[in-house]
Protein backbone atom coordinates (compact mmCIF):
# COMPACT_ATOMS: atom_id res chain seq x y z
CA UNK A 1 0.00 0.00 0.00
CA UNK A 2 2.76 2.43 0.97
CA UNK A 3 4.56 1.41 -2.17
CA UNK A 4 1.60 2.48 -4.24
CA UNK A 5 1.36 5.82 -2.39
CA UNK A 6 5.02 6.40 -3.11
CA UNK A 7 4.30 6.19 -6.83
CA UNK A 8 1.77 8.98 -6.42
CA UNK A 9 4.43 11.29 -4.98
CA UNK A 10 5.93 12.44 -8.32
CA UNK A 11 2.44 13.07 -9.66
CA UNK A 12 1.63 15.15 -6.62
CA UNK A 13 4.90 17.08 -6.98
CA UNK A 14 4.13 17.71 -10.63
CA UNK A 15 0.69 19.04 -9.82
CA UNK A 16 2.10 21.40 -7.17
CA UNK A 17 4.87 22.69 -9.44
CA UNK A 18 2.54 23.01 -12.44
CA UNK A 19 0.04 24.89 -10.30
CA UNK A 20 2.74 27.28 -9.20
CA UNK A 21 3.88 27.89 -12.77
CA UNK A 22 0.31 28.38 -13.92
CA UNK A 23 -0.14 31.01 -11.23
CA UNK A 24 3.10 32.64 -12.33
CA UNK A 25 2.01 32.74 -15.96
CA UNK A 26 -1.44 34.08 -15.26
CA UNK A 27 -1.93 37.22 -17.35
CA UNK A 28 -3.78 38.81 -14.43
CA UNK A 29 -0.70 38.72 -12.28
CA UNK A 30 1.59 41.72 -12.38
CA UNK A 31 4.99 40.74 -11.00
CA UNK A 32 5.91 44.41 -10.75
CA UNK A 33 2.89 45.27 -8.65
CA UNK A 34 3.90 46.98 -5.47
CA UNK A 35 1.20 47.40 -2.89
CA UNK A 36 1.51 50.76 -1.20
CA UNK A 37 2.61 50.60 2.40
CA UNK A 38 0.50 53.67 3.06
CA UNK A 39 -3.00 52.21 2.86
CA UNK A 40 -5.01 52.85 6.05
CA UNK A 41 -2.32 55.18 7.33
CA UNK A 42 -2.97 58.81 8.13
CA UNK A 43 -1.70 61.45 5.76
CA UNK A 44 2.04 61.86 5.94
CA UNK A 45 3.62 65.10 7.04
CA UNK A 46 4.24 67.47 4.21
CA UNK A 47 3.90 71.07 3.25
CA UNK A 48 4.10 71.80 -0.45
CA UNK A 49 4.37 75.30 -1.89
CA UNK A 50 2.32 76.25 -4.96
CA UNK A 51 3.85 75.84 -8.40
CA UNK A 52 5.13 79.28 -9.44
CA UNK A 53 3.01 80.66 -12.26
CA UNK A 54 -0.09 78.66 -11.39
CA UNK A 55 -3.06 80.18 -9.59
CA UNK A 56 -3.88 77.04 -7.55
CA UNK A 57 -2.55 77.17 -4.00
CA UNK A 58 -0.20 74.54 -2.62
CA UNK A 59 -1.27 72.37 0.27
CA UNK A 60 -0.04 70.70 3.43
CA UNK A 61 -1.08 67.78 5.65
CA UNK A 62 -3.39 70.09 7.58
CA UNK A 63 -5.46 70.74 4.44
CA UNK A 64 -6.43 67.08 4.22
CA UNK A 65 -8.84 65.26 6.47
CA UNK A 66 -11.21 68.21 6.84
CA UNK A 67 -14.24 65.95 6.73
CA UNK A 68 -14.14 65.65 2.97
CA UNK A 69 -13.00 62.88 0.66
CA UNK A 70 -10.11 64.05 -1.48
CA UNK A 71 -8.08 62.57 -4.32
CA UNK A 72 -4.37 63.29 -4.40
CA UNK A 73 -2.61 62.67 -7.68
CA UNK A 74 1.14 62.76 -8.29
CA UNK A 75 1.88 63.95 -11.79
CA UNK A 76 4.62 65.47 -13.90
CA UNK A 77 4.75 66.95 -17.36
CA UNK A 78 7.55 64.53 -18.31
CA UNK A 79 5.52 61.50 -17.33
CA UNK A 80 3.87 59.74 -20.25
CA UNK A 81 1.35 57.62 -18.30
CA UNK A 82 0.24 60.84 -16.57
CA UNK A 83 -0.76 62.22 -19.94
CA UNK A 84 -2.69 59.03 -20.63
CA UNK A 85 -4.59 59.07 -17.34
CA UNK A 86 -5.24 62.82 -17.39
CA UNK A 87 -8.57 62.74 -19.29
CA UNK A 88 -9.84 60.01 -16.96
CA UNK A 89 -8.91 61.95 -13.84
CA UNK A 90 -10.52 65.06 -15.25
CA UNK A 91 -13.73 63.19 -15.95
CA UNK A 92 -13.65 61.51 -12.54
CA UNK A 93 -13.25 64.81 -10.73
CA UNK A 94 -16.03 66.41 -12.76
CA UNK A 95 -18.50 63.54 -12.43
CA UNK A 96 -18.00 62.78 -8.76
CA UNK A 97 -17.34 66.30 -7.58
CA UNK A 98 -14.55 64.96 -5.38
CA UNK A 99 -11.80 67.56 -5.19
CA UNK A 100 -8.65 66.53 -6.97
CA UNK A 101 -5.40 67.79 -5.51
CA UNK A 102 -2.28 67.53 -7.60
CA UNK A 103 1.32 67.11 -6.59
CA UNK A 104 3.65 68.19 -9.33
CA UNK A 105 6.62 65.89 -8.96
CA UNK A 106 10.13 66.96 -9.98
CA UNK A 107 8.99 69.28 -12.70
CA UNK A 108 9.87 72.68 -14.09
CA UNK A 109 7.10 75.16 -13.21
CA UNK A 110 6.84 76.43 -16.77
CA UNK A 111 6.61 72.86 -18.13
CA UNK A 112 3.88 72.02 -15.65
CA UNK A 113 1.97 75.19 -16.55
CA UNK A 114 2.24 74.47 -20.27
CA UNK A 115 1.14 70.88 -19.73
CA UNK A 116 -1.96 71.95 -17.80
CA UNK A 117 -2.63 74.66 -20.37
CA UNK A 118 -2.64 72.06 -23.11
CA UNK A 119 -4.61 69.30 -21.40
CA UNK A 120 -6.82 71.28 -19.05
CA UNK A 121 -6.49 71.68 -15.33
CA UNK A 122 -8.77 69.54 -13.14
CA UNK A 123 -6.82 70.25 -9.93
CA UNK A 124 -8.17 72.52 -7.24
CA UNK A 125 -4.84 72.66 -5.46
CA UNK A 126 -1.38 71.92 -6.78
CA UNK A 127 1.71 71.48 -4.68
CA UNK A 128 5.22 71.54 -6.08
CA UNK A 129 7.35 68.62 -4.95
CA UNK A 130 11.10 68.55 -5.43
CA UNK A 131 11.29 64.88 -4.49
CA UNK A 132 10.88 64.60 -0.74
CA UNK A 133 7.09 64.79 -0.93
CA UNK A 134 7.03 61.58 -2.93
CA UNK A 135 9.13 59.83 -0.30
CA UNK A 136 6.80 60.99 2.45
CA UNK A 137 3.91 59.47 0.53
CA UNK A 138 5.81 56.29 -0.27
CA UNK A 139 5.61 57.01 -3.97
CA UNK A 140 8.24 55.31 -6.09
CA UNK A 141 7.13 56.64 -9.46
CA UNK A 142 4.55 58.86 -11.09
CA UNK A 143 1.67 58.69 -11.65
CA UNK A 144 0.18 57.56 -8.37
CA UNK A 145 -3.16 58.55 -6.92
CA UNK A 146 -4.41 58.33 -3.35
CA UNK A 147 -7.94 58.59 -2.07
CA UNK A 148 -8.27 60.06 1.40
CA UNK A 149 -11.30 59.83 3.62
CA UNK A 150 -12.68 62.68 5.67
CA UNK A 151 -10.29 61.94 8.50
CA UNK A 152 -7.30 62.12 6.21
CA UNK A 153 -6.72 58.39 6.13
CA UNK A 154 -5.38 56.90 2.93
CA UNK A 155 -7.81 54.34 1.52
CA UNK B 1 56.33 55.15 -15.79
CA UNK B 2 56.78 51.41 -15.97
CA UNK B 3 55.74 51.20 -12.39
CA UNK B 4 52.57 53.14 -13.06
CA UNK B 5 51.71 50.80 -15.90
CA UNK B 6 52.22 47.86 -13.60
CA UNK B 7 49.93 49.38 -11.00
CA UNK B 8 47.29 49.98 -13.62
CA UNK B 9 47.54 46.39 -14.73
CA UNK B 10 47.20 45.31 -11.14
CA UNK B 11 44.06 47.40 -10.77
CA UNK B 12 42.66 45.89 -13.94
CA UNK B 13 43.39 42.44 -12.61
CA UNK B 14 41.53 43.17 -9.39
CA UNK B 15 38.54 45.28 -10.38
CA UNK B 16 37.09 44.88 -6.91
CA UNK B 17 39.96 46.92 -5.51
CA UNK B 18 39.55 49.58 -8.14
CA UNK B 19 35.94 50.57 -7.60
CA UNK B 20 33.95 50.87 -4.44
CA UNK B 21 30.82 50.98 -6.59
CA UNK B 22 28.79 53.78 -5.13
CA UNK B 23 26.56 56.30 -6.81
CA UNK B 24 27.11 58.66 -3.93
CA UNK B 25 27.84 62.20 -5.02
CA UNK B 26 30.34 64.35 -3.17
CA UNK B 27 27.77 66.93 -2.09
CA UNK B 28 25.77 64.24 -0.33
CA UNK B 29 28.57 63.13 1.95
CA UNK B 30 28.23 64.13 5.59
CA UNK B 31 31.06 65.92 7.34
CA UNK B 32 30.74 63.62 10.35
CA UNK B 33 32.63 60.49 9.32
CA UNK B 34 30.95 58.22 11.85
CA UNK B 35 27.49 59.27 10.71
CA UNK B 36 28.56 59.01 7.09
CA UNK B 37 29.76 55.45 7.63
CA UNK B 38 26.46 54.57 9.27
CA UNK B 39 24.63 56.16 6.34
CA UNK B 40 26.70 54.14 3.88
CA UNK B 41 26.05 50.89 5.75
CA UNK B 42 22.33 51.62 5.92
CA UNK B 43 22.17 52.63 2.28
CA UNK B 44 23.45 49.21 1.30
CA UNK B 45 20.50 47.62 3.07
CA UNK B 46 17.89 49.76 1.33
CA UNK B 47 16.46 48.88 -2.03
CA UNK B 48 16.13 51.50 -4.70
CA UNK B 49 12.41 50.86 -5.19
CA UNK B 50 12.38 51.52 -8.92
CA UNK B 51 15.46 49.45 -9.75
CA UNK B 52 14.21 46.05 -8.54
CA UNK B 53 17.49 44.79 -7.12
CA UNK B 54 19.95 47.52 -6.44
CA UNK B 55 20.73 49.29 -3.21
CA UNK B 56 20.29 53.03 -3.02
CA UNK B 57 24.00 53.16 -2.37
CA UNK B 58 24.81 51.95 -5.87
CA UNK B 59 21.89 53.34 -7.84
CA UNK B 60 21.91 56.53 -9.86
CA UNK B 61 18.13 56.83 -9.93
CA UNK B 62 16.70 60.08 -8.65
CA UNK B 63 14.68 58.40 -5.98
CA UNK B 64 17.81 56.62 -4.74
CA UNK B 65 19.52 59.98 -4.37
CA UNK B 66 16.48 61.34 -2.57
CA UNK B 67 16.50 58.38 -0.19
CA UNK B 68 20.24 58.70 0.42
CA UNK B 69 19.73 62.30 1.39
CA UNK B 70 16.81 61.34 3.58
CA UNK B 71 18.81 58.64 5.38
CA UNK B 72 21.54 61.18 6.12
CA UNK B 73 19.03 63.78 7.23
CA UNK B 74 17.40 61.43 9.67
CA UNK B 75 20.69 60.17 11.04
CA UNK B 76 21.83 63.73 11.57
CA UNK B 77 18.55 64.41 13.35
CA UNK B 78 19.49 61.67 15.79
CA UNK B 79 17.48 58.67 14.53
CA UNK B 80 18.80 55.20 15.19
CA UNK B 81 19.45 52.87 12.25
CA UNK B 82 16.30 50.93 13.10
CA UNK B 83 14.22 54.11 13.18
CA UNK B 84 15.40 55.06 9.72
CA UNK B 85 14.51 51.63 8.36
CA UNK B 86 11.12 51.71 10.10
CA UNK B 87 10.43 55.07 8.56
CA UNK B 88 11.08 53.70 5.09
CA UNK B 89 9.21 50.44 5.66
CA UNK B 90 6.15 52.42 6.79
CA UNK B 91 6.15 54.12 3.40
CA UNK B 92 7.41 51.54 0.95
CA UNK B 93 6.70 48.27 2.75
CA UNK B 94 9.19 45.45 3.32
CA UNK B 95 10.12 45.68 -0.37
CA UNK B 96 12.42 48.55 0.48
CA UNK B 97 14.62 46.25 2.56
CA UNK B 98 17.13 44.24 0.57
CA UNK B 99 17.22 41.61 3.33
CA UNK B 100 13.68 40.41 3.98
CA UNK B 101 12.72 40.44 7.65
CA UNK B 102 11.96 37.19 9.47
CA UNK B 103 8.22 36.96 10.10
CA UNK B 104 5.37 34.55 9.59
CA UNK B 105 4.81 35.55 5.97
CA UNK B 106 8.46 35.03 5.10
CA UNK B 107 9.13 31.75 6.93
CA UNK B 108 8.77 29.83 3.67
CA UNK B 109 11.30 32.15 2.07
CA UNK B 110 13.81 31.73 4.88
CA UNK B 111 13.33 28.04 5.61
CA UNK B 112 12.25 26.81 2.16
CA UNK B 113 15.78 25.93 1.03
CA UNK B 114 16.48 24.08 4.27
CA UNK B 115 13.21 22.15 3.91
CA UNK B 116 14.04 21.19 0.33
CA UNK B 117 17.52 20.08 1.45
CA UNK B 118 15.98 18.02 4.24
CA UNK B 119 13.57 16.34 1.83
CA UNK B 120 16.49 15.59 -0.46
CA UNK B 121 18.51 14.07 2.39
CA UNK B 122 15.55 11.91 3.38
CA UNK B 123 15.25 10.75 -0.23
CA UNK B 124 18.96 9.94 -0.38
CA UNK B 125 18.75 8.09 2.92
CA UNK B 126 15.94 5.85 1.69
CA UNK B 127 17.65 5.34 -1.65
CA UNK B 128 20.84 4.07 -0.07
CA UNK B 129 19.07 2.09 2.59
CA UNK B 130 17.29 0.11 -0.08
CA UNK B 131 20.64 -0.66 -1.73
CA UNK B 132 22.51 -1.56 1.46
CA UNK B 133 23.97 -5.13 1.68
CA UNK B 134 21.64 -5.94 4.53
CA UNK B 135 18.64 -5.28 2.33
CA UNK B 136 20.18 -7.21 -0.57
CA UNK B 137 20.92 -10.38 1.46
CA UNK B 138 18.04 -12.74 0.88
CA UNK B 139 16.11 -13.98 3.85
CA UNK B 140 17.16 -17.31 5.37
CA UNK B 141 15.50 -20.40 3.94
CA UNK B 142 12.42 -21.64 5.67
CA UNK B 143 12.32 -25.19 7.11
CA UNK B 144 10.26 -26.37 4.13
CA UNK B 145 12.72 -24.92 1.64
CA UNK B 146 15.60 -26.43 3.61
CA UNK B 147 14.04 -29.84 3.28
CA UNK B 148 13.43 -29.43 -0.43
CA UNK B 149 16.98 -28.32 -0.96
CA UNK B 150 18.49 -31.29 0.85
CA UNK B 151 16.18 -33.60 -1.08
CA UNK B 152 17.28 -32.10 -4.36
CA UNK B 153 20.91 -32.35 -3.38
CA UNK B 154 20.50 -36.00 -2.42
CA UNK B 155 18.68 -36.72 -5.67
CA UNK B 156 21.47 -35.11 -7.66
CA UNK B 157 24.09 -37.22 -5.94
CA UNK B 158 21.99 -40.33 -6.36
CA UNK B 159 21.69 -39.77 -10.16
CA UNK B 160 25.44 -40.08 -10.26
CA UNK B 161 28.02 -37.40 -10.18
CA UNK B 162 27.68 -33.76 -11.01
CA UNK B 163 24.68 -31.51 -10.90
CA UNK B 164 25.30 -30.57 -14.53
CA UNK B 165 23.98 -33.83 -15.80
CA UNK B 166 20.73 -33.31 -14.01
CA UNK B 167 19.94 -30.54 -16.49
CA UNK B 168 20.03 -32.72 -19.54
CA UNK B 169 18.65 -35.70 -17.78
CA UNK B 170 15.14 -34.40 -18.03
CA UNK B 171 14.65 -34.10 -21.73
Amino acid sequence: MTQRLLFLLPVLLFVVVAGYFLWGLSPDRDPQALPSGMIDNPTPNFDLPPVPGLEQPGFASADLGQGEVVMVNFFASWCVPCRAEHPFLTELAEETGVPLYGINHRDKPEDAAAWLEELGNPYSRIGADSGRGAVEWGVSGVPETFILDGEGRIR
Amino acid sequence: MKRLGFLLLLLLAFPVLALPAAALEPDEVLADRVLEQRARDLSQEIRCVVCQNESIDSSNAEIAKELRLLVRERLTAGDSDAQVLDYLVARYGDFVLLRPPMKSSTYLLWFGPAIVLLLGLIGVFFFFRRQSPAALTPAALSAEEEQRLSRLLEDGEGAGGTGGEGKTGRS
